[in-house]
């Protein structure tokens, strides 16, 4: 038997918080691929401290919903699972290529599948991507259209902004947009300055998040100039200094992750079988 | 055949060619392949009974299914290990008996009803229904029916007056649903959604196996913004404990203590359940307590009326006993 933990922030205050990661994992348990897909939350129940003990699998994949390997999924999620012998450098990355290390945890008697967080997966590249589609409408976008991938960053983690930089950075590559830029709240460039950095009238922003909450309804709504009070709501697009910002939302809400998820467990070596078609499938917009 | 039945008062084995039925109250019997069948037929409810949880149930030595018996009042190996008061069980026709109108069982503002299925494809096939303690004797017709568990994620998710619930074992569960018809396995799901790893830490507490950590473990592994949880006076954790942990708070019964033989004044409370370890609810009030705590005190000069004075007493009293809104 196998299972899949979906791991994840949660909140003591937001209920939404946690309603993307029941989402993928939903997706996840439809397929079948997984005889057990339990959620384990920091903020919310079950605990990550607790989240191997309702399971009967023997093999277990954990897949971390966090953006970045950084302080959560290197220190606190390895040591709230009692992964024995952990260290980050398990993981074998410069801060976006971890895979996953094999360990025991001390509370059960399994084998334990530590997966790099979803954040830094490739496949989050084309999960932007889509969500820049969805928030355009248009499944083409890219031609004359300036694409920001938003991410919280922190001076106290290169890591943070090492994962925003990545995508962006595949993103550019594939000369798909006209422009693309990493922008930042807590660190520069930042999003608040948004406008200055697209010559492109149009621009879509794409926030690097798992969930919708503070920074991605408040925060940067406000920053970016889409709203004066965050209450009142925004439109989408919404005309900011001469530009059109097509403002997308948490990119973890996009359906799509739940492939990234699955991606992150069968790189480990879990066996999901065509489960990745059919997520994938799931989400073309088409209701096949 | 190759292996032995033994289960809740069955016995069935094969020996020196024939086979050997025992129920409570018979004698064992020698039989043959031909009597075999005839004999079954008549020692039910004990062969319905081993197929349902041999079949249906399985995952012997699973918190699942000692929850699953523990719900109908059947024994459960390893039972006589269990530091807690053993569990009052019954024999298979008295469960039966039972089971034909329902047996109920409570789990912290949850109860659980489990039944025999009258038009079943085999005897023995139990449901389970799940419904708020307050409505036990509801009308069901009034109620909200569910069968997906996954129903009880967004019930448990806010109280009655739609305030969000991030400790799930609050005892503010909302009324007014019920679940019918689940499997042993979904009900096993909808209480691990409304209260999630109680079946788990209750079957380890049972066994003599609890995990506990106790505050000073969960307190000291604390890092980032909770680093600080650990310097936490020991009265202060009291307090805490007093105002988070209580029945009134939390249905688990907290188990954890200051620290390994240095327990907290405050009461565990009754839960059917256990807490094997401070919540991050609890880090989180550490926290404010603990930043509380290391203000530096400065004094104040305020100039106030008489009356004023006395409205402001006042006020801070109506606080005190929430006699405000």
């Amino acid at each position: 038997m196998q299972a899949l933990v979906v791991a994840s922030h949660g909140s003591h205050l937001n209920p939404d918080a946690s309603a993307p990661t029941y989402a993928h994992a939903d997706a996840i348990r439809e397929t079948g691929a997984f005889d057990e897909v339990q959620e384990a939350f920091w903020k919310e129940e079950p605990h990550f401290r607790e989240a191997f003990r309702s399971l009967e699998a023997e093999e277990v994949y954990v897949v971390p919903l966090f953006i970045s390997e950084g302080y959560f999924t290197e220190r606190v999620i390895p040591r709230e699972l009692r992964l024995e012998g952990w260290d980050p450098s398990l993981w074998d990355s410069e801060g976006t290529s971890a895979e996953s290390a094999t360990l025991e945890a001390g509370d059960v008697e399994k084998t334990v599948h530590y997966c790099g967080p979803v954040g830094t997966h490739d496949a989050m590249t084309d999960v932007i991507v889509r969500r820049a589609e969805r928030v355009t409408g248009d499944p083409q976008v890219g031609p004359g259209v300036g694409l920001a991938v938003v991410g919280h960053g922190t001076d106290r983690n290169d890591n943070s902004a090492k994962a925003v930089e990545y995508h962006a950075e595949r993103i550019r590559d594939r000369g798909r947009f006209e422009e693309v830029k990493a922008l930042f709240m807590d660190e520069s460039p930042e999003v608040d300055d948004v406008t200055a950095y697209f010559r492109s009238r149009d621009v879509v922003l794409v926030p690097l998040f798992i969930a919708d909450g503070f920074h991605t309804q408040e925060d940067i709504p406000e920053d970016v100039g889409l709203t004066d009070d965050h209450r009142r709501g925004w439109s989408v697009p919404a005309d900011v200094d001469g530009h059109r910002l097509w403002y997308a939302g948490a990119v973890g809400t996009e359906e799509l992750l739940a492939g990234v998820v699955l991606e992150r467990a069968a790189a480990a070596g879990a066996d999901v079988g065509d489960a990745l078609e059919t997520v994938r499938g799931d989400v073309t917009g088409t209701g096949g | 055949m190759e292996r032995k039945i033994d289960v809740d008062g069955l016995r069935l084995e094969h020996e020196d060619g024939a086979y050997v039925l025992e129920t409570p109250g018979d004698d064992p019997a020698r039989l043959d392949e031909a009597a075999l069948d005839d004999a079954l037929e008549a020692a039910e409810p004990y062969v319905s009974n081993w197929y349902y949880w041999e079949a249906t149930v399985g995952g012997e030595g699973t918190a699942r299914r000692a929850f699953l018996r523990w719900c109908e009042r059947a024994p459960i190996v390893d039972a006589q290990r269990a530091g807690r008061a053993a569990d009052a069980t019954r024999s298979v026709p008295d469960r039966y008996q039972r089971l034909r109108d329902g047996l109920e069982r409570g789990w912290g503002q949850l109860v659980v009803t489990t039944r025999l299925v009258d038009d079943a494809p085999f005897d023995g096939e139990r449901v389970y229904d799940l419904c708020h303690v307050d409505d036990v004797d509801a009308d069901a017709a009034a109620l909200e029916r569910y069968t997906d568990p996954r129903e009880a994620r967004k019930i448990a998710r806010a109280d009655e007056d739609g305030r969000y619930r991030p400790l799930k074992t609050a005892p503010t569960l909302r009324p007014g649903w019920t679940f019918t018809g689940l499997s042993g396995e979904q009900l096993v799901e909808t209480v691990d959604a409304f209260y999630p790893a109680t079946i788990a830490n209750w079957d380890r507490e049972r066994r003599g196996e609890l995990d506990v950590d106790h505050w000073l473990e969960t307190a000291t592994r604390q890092t980032g913004i909770y680093d600080v949880v650990d310097e936490l006076p020991r009265e202060a954790v009291d307090w805490m404990a007093e105002s988070c942990c209580v029945d009134s708070q939390c249905l688990r019964r907290r188990a954890w203590q200051y620290a390994d033989g240095d327990d907290l004044s405050t009461p565990s409370g009754d839960g059917q359940f256990p807490c094997r370890e401070p919540c991050s609810l609890v880090i989180a009030a550490a926290r404010e307590w603990t930043d509380l705590e290391s203000d530096p005190e400065r004094r104040y000069e305020l100039e106030l009326t008489e009356r004023e004075l006395a409205q402001l007493s006042a006020l801070i009293d109506a606080v005190a006993d929430d006699r405000l809104g």
